[in-house]
């Protein structure tokens, strides 16, 4: 175990690799490597990319990954698509749009399902953001998959989020989940070479006007990763955040709220493996669902009898 | 319908009633239906049996009309293959210029009427045969072709003003195109004699076929261009083959094989209309390339429906000539119906598909050969293709008559039906803001995804009965003899373009491209750049590359 | 949580037929498996270093252009140079039965031809999965 978290921080991509698998999967002798690489993460800017699917955030990551690596930063993308809930399998894509970066040495690329537990980001998300960080990246792009909670969630872990549009949606800005809207740190119109680009970032404009005032106007850059405009526009956005960040101590309170996810995901976790584990909590949970359905016990009193066994 | 005739069809009717309660419903207590519903590969249910109460609504001068005259429906000539067989053109390549050039001979002795050039993967690409992505790749799938000099070599011996040759090309048609008539004016054959067909179609490319080289918008100003090159200089090519057997071997159906196609043909018409052309000029030289697949009425009634809603649709654009509103084709039968399994059992198939192609009224047509699931046709394979179609023209009498389907209560009723859904898909791709926009948005590759992979499961659960693969199965490996090429062909290659670099003149290949590079970026018709530096011997792969740096490159989304 | 089998569908060289490779990748999703694909035109090079980041159990290979003789081997020696000797190969296309011997001894586990059930492939896959 310390030989792979060694070669983690040495920057092994083989290992960095093998250790995510772990973490996937919930091995036990991940939890030792996760520990022994902490000291070493901190330094990665996480970016969360999100938006509705069809908005190339895919291509978008790619360009900025581009520049980040003319500039000599060494880049990780996390590419994050759907499990079927049915199949329990999934079909990643992403990378299609990202062949040319797979043989840089300077760029990890992975490509995760969600692999869905009661919605919301992937656990392993977490963990994966400190793998690649102790391994040495110094920026972290998430792609997440542009539906449900996830897109909300994102904001726990990414120090700057992306959210990304496409323009002719119609009156698409009323229409996008109010929480999306609220947990941008920076608006990006893409696929701006198509028309109703005026008309989508004048919408936006005009929602934020009507926004409680913070100090920070949240900026709208247009993009096309298709034509490659606008993006170095956007790698200055994003570091004009990162900057207002750390001048307002808002960066510590970011990191802080990320750990916190991070710790009560961990927490959920184990309890949860804990509580569905057959030789610990899964029989009495079996037999309490049974007398539920039976009517014969409530939710509430049989969380008191499960909670009673693990508080106890 | 006048009172008699009201009241004839209302007789039927009653009959039909009667019919289905009785006889019928007697019929299938002694012998069951041995399916729920029998639903033809476009997932359209076919009704027991056809009268004249599905073909009520048709009247025979205004929608179904005689051969030769609108919609066209029966065919574009008056007296079809009484007059003129179709062409038996066999789509053949692959290793050297030296090897297809022989089995050109080969088939032309043998008695096919017109060339067809399969090239291979790089240069589809656009790639000399020295390019490091055409690793492993010369002439595996069809002949490598990297200059005019292999362009020589392909053709020698064959008199370029008595045969056509159609070239399946697509993102570098402009430049192959351009070899071909270098090739010929260099024999001597003046552009105005060369006929042929380019493919030439980069939207179903982008659909299906997936050689595409730059994004839409330049493909389809290299492809105007082409257009007007033609009908001002080579009037007897034709300059696009409107494909929809790709479509098809992608796994769509035969509704969207159509109207997927014919979407795709109008929205290169109105290309060429959106830069000032005169649909009359052009239209005339726009040619089609249908799939034969299993199901052999649709099929038909697929090329008939194809037809009438050409002329149409041509006739709405504002054609007026009526060589503007023929829908002319080349058909293949169906490449992805083949199987490895008991491989003679394919020429059962091809016959099948071939005779539908024929009783559909196809100009053109290439027959399969039987060893095409496992490696490119051996010479006895693709003879028995091609006496495949000459028996069906000299032996089955159905040449004697024009449209012999024609009135058939079921292929009439098929043939309606058809249209009816092409036509659904025609508001949807418009509602989607058009072919283009519905590509990038991936609806085409959606669809296509979608019908293979319910085909595959019901090849899977054995719904669909493949013969030989999931029913009637041996045991035994195929041990039929398997095409083989020359090994030492790619080197050969190799050398040859590295003598052709050193010999011809350099400063002016290099003029030329300059040139060329400089009327990519403007708007000028390529055509003649592209000439200029053809015939001072620029290779493929430079003059492709020189398009690839103006127009850049082409990266598709993944469509599953 | 069962650990996922995570496959790369890889479509190698200049073969744009990918209608098989779509439905393999789809079929092994319906079959609980984590499935990356890549889309076409790859190189061995890509295809490997995405397989080693991807820390795939499987790598299927789809192939109807003929190149499989040098492709698919070109793939295989690599795995093999960077140690990925656990990683299971498999390939399918157009491949005449002949060549199917000198692509094992390569390396290549299984060549599922045309004709074969998508069910046999999740199975294979399934039982032969090395890790």
């Amino acid at each position: 175990m310390t030989d792979l978290a060694e070669k983690v921080i040495a920057g092994d991509p083989r290992s960095i690799a093998r250790l995510i698998t772990q973490v996937e999967n919930n091995a036990p002798d991940a939890i030792e490597t996760m520990k022994r690489i902490h000291p070493h993460t901190g330094q990665a800017s996480v970016i969360g990319v999100t938006g509705v699917m069809g908005s190339g955030k895919s291509s978008l990551i790619f360009e900025l990954a581009l520049i980040y690596r003319a500039e000599g930063k060494k880049v990780g993308i996390i590419a994050i698509d759907p499990t079927s809930p049915f199949s329990g399998g999934a079909l990643l894509g992403d990378r299609i749009r990202m062949t040319e970066l797979s043989t840089d040495e300077g760029v990890f690329i992975r490509s995760m399902g969600t692999r869905g537990m009661m919605g919301g980001l992937t656990s392993a998300l977490y963990d994966v953001v400190e793998i690649l960080d102790a391994a040495g990246m110094n920026v972290i792009l998430i792609e997440t998959v542009g539906v449900g909670q996830d897109e909300v969630d994102i904001v726990k872990i990414a120090d700057t989020t992306l959210v990304v549009l496409i323009p002719g949606l119609g009156d698409s800005v009323q229409t996008i989940k109010a929480g999306l809207m609220e947990i941008a740190d920076i608006f990006v119109v893409n696929k701006a070479d198509k028309p109703g680009v005026e008309q989508t970032v004048a919408e936006l404009e005009s929602m934020l006007d009507l926004v409680n005032t913070l100090d920070r106007r949240t900026p709208i850059v247009a993009t096309s990763a298709k034509e490659k405009k606008g993006i170095q526009l956007l790698i200055m956005k994003i570091a004009e955040h990162q900057a207002y960040l750390k001048d307002t101590q808002m960066f510590e309170q970011r990191r802080r709220q990320r750990y916190e996810a991070e710790l009560l995901e961990i927490i959920r976790k184990r309890l949860m493996d804990f509580i569905f584990d057959e030789k610990k909590l899964k029989t009495t949970v079996d037999c309490c669902i049974d007398q539920i359905a039976k009517k014969e016990l409530d939710p509430y009193s049989a969380a008191d009898q499960i909670l009673g066994k693990i508080l106890k | 319908m006048d009172i008699a005739e009201k009241d004839i069809m209302e007789q039927i009717r009653q009959r039909h009633i009667e019919w289905e309660h009785q006889l019928y419903a007697k019929a299938i207590k002694e012998n069951p239906e041995r399916k729920t519903k029998f639903k033809n590969l476009s997932e359209i249910d076919i009704k027991n049996v056809y009268t004249p109460e599905d073909t009520s609504d048709l009247e025979y001068l205004n929608d179904i009309g005689f051969p030769g005259e609108f919609p066209f429906l029966r065919g574009v000539h008056p007296n079809l293959y009484r007059g003129r067989l179709w062409t038996m053109r066999q789509f053949a390549g692959f290793g050297s210029a030296e090897e297809t050039n022989k089995r050109y001979h080969y088939l032309l002795g043998h008695g096919e009427t017109g060339l067809s050039v399969a090239f291979d993967y790089p240069t589809l690409y656009g790639y000399d045969t020295d390019h490091k992505l055409a690793r492993g790749e010369f002439g595996k799938c069809g002949v490598a072709i990297s200059s005019l000099v292999d362009m020589e070599l392909l053709f020698h011996g064959i008199p370029l003003d008595k045969i056509t040759t159609s070239m399946t090309i697509n993102g570098p048609a402009a430049i192959i195109w351009a070899m071909y008539i270098a090739n010929a004016e260099n024999q001597g054959i003046s552009k105005e004699k060369i006929g042929g067909t380019i493919q030439n179609d980069i939207l179903k490319e982008y659909i299906a076929q997936k050689s595409y080289i730059f994004p839409p918008e330049p493909s389809m100003r290299l492809i105007v261009d082409t257009f007007e090159y033609g009908f001002k200089n080579v009037p007897k090519w034709n300059t696009i083959s409107i494909s929809g057997y790709h479509i098809r071997e992608a796994g769509s159906t035969a509704v969207q094989e159509l109207a997927f196609t014919l979407g795709d043909g109008v929205e290169y018409v109105k290309a060429a209309m959106k830069r000032g052309l005169s649909i009359d000029d052009f239209a005339p030289r726009l040619s089609f390339f249908f799939n034969a697949h299993n199901d052999f009425f649709e099929e038909i009634a697929k090329y008939r429906a194809a037809r009438r809603i050409w002329a149409k649709e041509m006739k709405a654009l504002g054609a007026k000539k009526t060589r503007s509103l023929w829908l002319r084709f080349h058909t293949q039968t169906a490449g992805c119906s083949l199987t490895a399994q008991q491989p003679e059992m394919n020429i059962v198939r091809v016959t099948l598909q071939a005779l539908a192609a024929v009783l559909g009224g196809t100009q053109s047509l290439h027959t399969n050969s039987m060893d095409e699931a496992l490696a490119l046709p051996s010479e006895k394979a693709v003879r028995i293709a091609l006496r495949t179609q000459q028996i069906i023209a000299e032996e089955s009498g159905v040449t004697s008559t024009v449209d012999p389907l024609g009135g058939s209560y079921y292929v009439e009723w098929l043939t309606e039906k058809m249209e009816e859904e092409t036509y659904k898909y025609f508001d949807r791709v418009e509602r989607l803001g058009g072919v283009i926009p519905a590509i990038e948005k991936g609806f085409f590759q959606r669809e296509i995804a979608d019908s293979a992979y319910r085909y595959q499961k019901e090849i899977d659960t054995s719904q669909r009965v493949i013969v030989g693969v999931n029913r009637y199965q041996l045991d035994e490996q195929p041990s039929i003899p398997i095409l083989k090429m020359d090994e030492k062909g790619e080197e050969r290659q190799i050398r040859r373009l590295q003598k052709l670099r050193t010999e011809r003149d350099n400063s002016k290949v290099q003029s030329y491209l300059q040139q060329l590079r400089k009327a990519a970026e403007g708007d000028e018709n390529l055509m003649p750049f592209i000439l200029n530096c053809i015939h001072s011997y620029a290779t493929l792969g430079e003059t492709c590359q020189v398009l690839r740096d103006v127009f850049g490159e082409y990266k598709e989304q993944a469509i599953y | 949580m069962a650990k996922k089998i995570r496959v790369l569908v890889a479509k190698p060289g200049l073969d744009g037929h990918d209608r098989g490779a779509k439905i393999v990748a789809r079929a092994l999703r319906d079959a609980g498996m984590e499935v990356v694909y890549t889309g076409l035109h790859q190189t061995a090079e890509q295809i490997v270093n995405t397989a080693m980041q991807e820390d795939v159990d499987v790598v299927g290979l789809s192939l109807l252009s003929g190149a499989h003789m040098t492709l698919f081997v070109d793939v295989a020696v690599m795995l093999k140079e960077k140690q990925m000797d656990d990683v299971l190969i498999i390939g399918g296309g157009i491949i005449p039965q002949e060549d199917v011997p000198r692509l094992k001894k390569a390396g290549i586990a299984e060549v599922f031809g045309p004709g074969t059930p998508v069910e046999e492939i999740v199975s294979y896959i399934k039982k032969n999965v090395k890790r």
